[in-house]
């Protein structure tokens, strides 16, 4: 029997925990999940922010976060760093920039073992930030956290929008809420009428990667004034 | 002291387990896999203090596990042995062992992509109760 798996339920109580999910790689999910746990904390929310994508954890690059400097404490469990106000904790405090090949049931096992020790204390939302598709950690989250919510992003491109239609379709054939649709990197046209819970759109902005690193720098670019619109029609 | 975390687990899961079956437990029975280095000292004063707040007395048996590895490549197999990790490698597996992939790789191929056969973790083999 697995000790972890009863943990988890207790460790996240009273939180309400948000994956923010779609079908591809490379569509903001990282950005739009440390974004989002920057502007919770703003709105006065007690975040938590959890990256578990562990062949490519990019959440400490996005916020500038010295993972060197700043570890997680060892208190009965672990209690994952603060940073702007987000509580944070990611597979980059223990593997640095060494790369990790997991396989399948490496990958349930440490989501598993994250789940299970780390404290997370008293928090109103936990951001996960979600590796790309209907893989491992997807299928492991809606199996052990009981009262997950998805937050989907997707690109207006055809490729993106096929891959993350499939994968709403697979959540809600799961009977998982899908809290919304949120269209990243517009250019033209958008792929709203692809989507029934459609959020809303946020223009491809070409001064964000100047911004990268520096959440002060990040709160201020026109993705997070749009992505802050859409926030405010789900909080 | 991330023992506590997973001493907690493993009481946890013991009461939930005697709940469903509708039993007083008498005995658990714990392995501890190599691999994340538990402390047994740390884990057993865990476990006891635990225990002794929530008012609960049953015996605990522990035993070790040595960590098998195999790797994907080449088939070959062997022990993992911590005393070939710098001390913050050790202690980066002791928290997820899975992070062995990044700081052992195969005795004979050299690749990294090799399954934990054996001796991960902390794993509740049973419960006894009446």
């Amino acid at each position: 029997m697995d000790p972890r798996t009863g943990m988890i339920e207790n460790r996240l109580k009273g939180t309400r925990v948000i994956a923010v999910s779609g079908g591809k790689g490379g569509i903001g999910k990282s950005l739009a999940s440390s974004v989002m746990a920057l502007e919770l904390s703003n709105m006065g929310y007690k975040v938590g922010l959890l990256d578990l994508d562990f062949s490519s954890p990019s959440d400490h690059v996005i916020l500038g976060f010295d993972y060197s400097k700043h570890k997680p404490e060892e208190d009965m469990g672990l209690v994952p760093p603060e940073i702007c106000g987000v509580k944070f904790f990611s597979l980059v405090f223990y593997a640095g920039e060494n790369p990790s090949p997991l396989r399948g049931i490496d990958v349930s096992n440490a989501i598993r073992e994250i789940l299970s020790i780390v404290k997370w204390g008293n928090l109103d939302i936990l951001l996960i930030d979600m590796p790309p598709g209907i893989g491992e950690a997807t299928l492991d989250s809606i199996r052990l956290i009981k009262n997950i919510e998805f937050l989907v992003l997707t690109t207006p491109s055809k490729v993106s929008t096929d891959s993350v239609k499939k994968f709403v379709r697979l959540l809600k054939e799961l009977k998982m809420p899908v809290i919304g649709v949120i269209e990243n990197m517009r250019i033209s046209e958008s792929s709203k009428d692809d989507f029934d819970n459609f959020l809303g759109s946020i223009k491809f902005d070409l001064d964000l990667e100047k911004a990268l690193g520096n959440p002060e720098k990040l709160l201020k670019t026109k993705f997070s004034q749009e992505f802050r619109e859409i926030l405010k029609k789900i909080f | 002291m991330h023992e506590w975390a997973l001493a907690e687990a493993v009481i946890f899961s013991a009461i939930n387990f005697s709940k469903e079956k509708g039993i007083k437990i008498k005995e658990i029975t714990v392995s501890l896999g190599e691999l994340q280095q538990i402390d047994e000292e740390i884990f057993d004063f865990a476990l006891g203090k635990i225990m002794k707040t929530m008012g609960l007395k049953f015996s605990v048996k522990k035993k070790r596990e040595k960590a098998l590895l195999k790797c994907s490549a080449c088939e070959e197999d062997w022990n993992f042995d911590s005393q070939e990790l710098k001390e913050e490698e050790k202690e980066a597996v002791h928290f997820i062992p899975e992070i062995v992939h990044d700081y052992v790789k195969c005795p004979k191929c050299g690749s990294p992509d090799f399954r934990i056969i054996k001796g991960r973790g902390v794993w509740l083999n049973s419960v006894k109760g009446e």
